[in-house]
């Protein structure tokens, strides 16, 4: 279990000293066909990635927090102050909160100049029509987007309305920071550029920031921490570099590119795999993090990165790998410099070989194959759910 | 075009294809006769109208005293009975359109009936709501002295009554696809519901509130039952436009048609502004 309730109160009543604590969250919300219940805390100044699949929640839970969806249980509370409890009914609807969302697509007012996008927030809180212009402005300004005051929405790149957006909801001055798959608008080339800036933005922006993607380089670079979302539940918690070497589930090893084979550690460095076959790691017994002696029984995760398989058209006879299987070739797929071979067997795998190795070894779909993979680079770790 | 198939001859095969188009454009005759017949029903009046007008004494028809009241008691009262259909149409329209609550599809029903009710009577039922025994009115004249029938208060009541529905009806619709997402992103901006609806709502479905406006306008400007049951037919206080077409028609023809054809241009304008520019972008998501 990850970040239970008594680690929020812990971790709340910490900061509760400095007297920003940042957001606490203790939500559960409720539809027909689909529960989301998650737990987690971020800290002032922290950018924590959620990451998970299409459908996982992601959305929901940003729109609980921005107050555009109620909570069917728990508590929301951003420092120290309760934004939504569903216990006590208490409840700040969106205009009240101090939370800035960036919407996936942007939703930049379409009737109104970039000027005036971004002085919407201060005029909505009673400022001025003059003193909002320059408040704006000066927004415009830091964003380095200031020439564009003039425009409207529809007369800017994606780029360019991505930073609007952020303006938009920084002017407003929020305590907590939203961001909705802020570059799945953009193109390939423009992403990059927008993605380096915006990292240097949500730098400058001292309270809790939450950045919901499901690109897994997004979810690397620009985020201190990150959380797995997936069926409403999270299923994993840790850096970006726990996450992307130790993946907790399929869709995250999918992403950061290792094949994941959850088993059973018998002993003698062995895991039964779930799903057939047998595989050996080295490092087992001295895992750092791990009990001595190892849990007989322990439910455990292998991770095999695809370049550390090799590939044998002939049972290799004087091999030192400690893994050795059979399979065949289900499909071939040329990644930039790379092959990456599927094959079918017992754990199946995906193996990472060059172009020239291909024609040395004239694979083709159905071709049978050899596995070898070294028990050093066999990784193993506790399956955390 | 179709891909060209082996056998017959080149030249041959465009003009073919041509008149084969031009046939499918045209319809069967079975179509083709009742929708000329259609056209030249709706048609002939109007032209009929203009080939009978009397031209050359235009001029002294259109600037009789009588004739110049009715019309600005005419553009008067249908540019109040527009704002109190703005003022209270607008407001029922978003109801109808984002809050739910049981009876809602009645009262949406109810609420456009004037649009299919036969103006006179909603005439009588106005004289028995606010007539001077009615069932409002005679507290209207009790309390305050305020007395609607046979007055030109009256008379911008009645086209209200009568025009208010178009109004509802397009501005429903409009708020109904209206993207509320730009709402939502409002509210997070920290706007409140009413600044919200002023600053976001409001003018995102502009064009439907112009055409609508319009629209409105225009049955009000022509609103004869209503106006005729309610308010009378008093020159200076009550005839309206359609009315002094109505009298005139007993009294002298020329200027009934003289009359008549100032309310046709008006029509046509009003027609051809909503087409050149409400109506498309209204109708445009």
């Amino acid at each position: 279990m990850i970040g239970g309730r008594n680690d929020i109160r812990e971790v709340a009543a910490i900061a509760e000293g400095s007297g920003r604590t940042g957001l606490a969250v203790q939500a559960v919300i409720e539809r027909e066909t689909f529960r989301l219940d998650v737990a987690f805390t971020v800290t002032p100044g922290e950018i924590l990635g959620v990451l998970g699949p299409n459908g996982a929640g992601k959305t929901t839970l940003l729109r609980a927090l921005a107050g555009l969806t109620a909570l069917s249980g728990g508590d929301i509370s951003l420092d120290g102050h309760v934004l939504d409890d569903a216990a006590t009914g208490q409840f700040v609807p969106a205009e009240q909160r101090p939370v800035g969302l960036v919407f996936q697509n942007y939703r930049l007012f379409p009737h109104l100049s970039v000027r005036e996008n971004v002085a919407f927030a201060p005029r909505s809180h009673g400022t001025d029509r003059r003193s909002a212009r320059i408040v704006a402005d000066e927004w415009l300004n830091r964003l380095g987007i200031a020439d564009l005051a003039k425009r409207k929405p529809a007369q800017l790149s994606g780029g360019q309305s991505q930073r609007v957006a952020l303006a938009r909801a920084l002017a407003a001055e929020p305590g907590l920071l939203l961001l909705d798959e802020p570059l799945a608008a953009l193109d390939a080339s423009t992403k990059l550029a927008v993605r380096a800036e915006l990292r240097r933005h949500l730098a400058a922006f001292d309270g809790p920031t939450l950045l919901v993607t499901h690109d897994p380089l997004e979810a690397m670079v620009m985020t201190d921490r990150l959380l797995v979302l997936e069926d409403g539940r999270i299923v994993q918690h840790g850096t970006p570099a726990e996450v992307a070497r130790r993946p907790a589930t399929q869709y995250v090893a999918r992403l950061v590119g290792l094949n994941l084979y959850p088993g059973t550690r018998m002993g003698s460095g062995q895991v039964a795999l779930d799903d057939g076959g047998t595989l050996t790691a080295a490092g087992l017994a001295e895992t750092g993090e791990q009990p001595h002696p190892p849990d007989p029984a322990g439910r455990v995760l292998v991770a095999i990165p695809p370049t550390a398989i090799a590939l044998h058209t002939s049972p290799p006879t004087h091999t030192s790998p400690r893994n050795i299987w059979p399979g065949t070739v289900a499909g071939l797929e040329l990644l930039t410099d790379r092959v990456r071979v599927q094959v079918a067997g017992t754990p199946p795998a995906l193996v990472d070989i060059t172009p020239a190795a291909v024609a040395d070894l004239d694979l083709a779909e159905g071709t049978p194959i050899w596995l070898t993979a070294k028990a050093t680079e066999v990784d193993i770790y506790p399956d955390p759910n | 075009m179709t891909a060209p198939r082996p056998g017959g001859s080149r030249p041959r095969r465009p003009r073919a294809s041509q008149r084969a188009g031009r046939t499918r454009n045209r319809g069967p005759l079975l179509i083709l006769v009742p929708a000329g017949i259609g056209v030249a029903f709706l048609l002939v009046p109007l032209i009929a109208l203009l080939v009978r007008a009397p031209w050359h004494g235009m001029g002294r028809l259109l600037s009789e005293a009588q004739v110049l009241t009715a019309l600005r008691l005419s553009l008067e009262c249908a540019t109040a009975a527009t704002i109190g259909s703005l003022a209270l149409g607008v407001p029922l329209a978003w109801v109808l359109a984002r809050s739910s609550f049981p009876g809602l599809g009645l009262l949406r029903a109810l609420v456009t009936l004037p649009l299919i009710l036969p103006p006179v009577v909603g005439g009588l039922a106005l004289l028995l709501a606010f007539g001077r025994n009615g069932l409002l009115g005679r507290y209207l004249d009790h309390w305050f002295g305020l007395t609607l029938p046979f007055t030109t208060p009256g008379v911008i009541v009645a086209e209200t009554f009568v025009a208010m529905p178009f109004l509802i009806v397009t501005v429903e619709g409009a708020l109904r696809s209206a993207d509320r997402d730009f709402e939502e992103a409002a509210a997070t901006l920290g706007a409140s519901r009413l600044t919200v609806f002023r600053r976001i709502t409001l003018p995102m479905i502009g064009p439907s509130l112009v055409a609508g406006s319009v629209l409105c306008w225009a049955r009000a400007l022509g609103e004869f039952g209503a106006t005729i049951t309610f308010a009378g037919n008093y020159p200076g206080t009550t005839q309206t436009m359609p009315l002094a077409v109505y009298n005139a028609l007993e009294t002298d023809p020329q200027a009934a048609i003289a009359l008549s054809l100032v309310l046709l241009l008006v029509a046509v304008i009003v027609l051809v502004g909503l087409r050149d520019r409400w109506l498309r972008a209204g109708s445009a998501p």
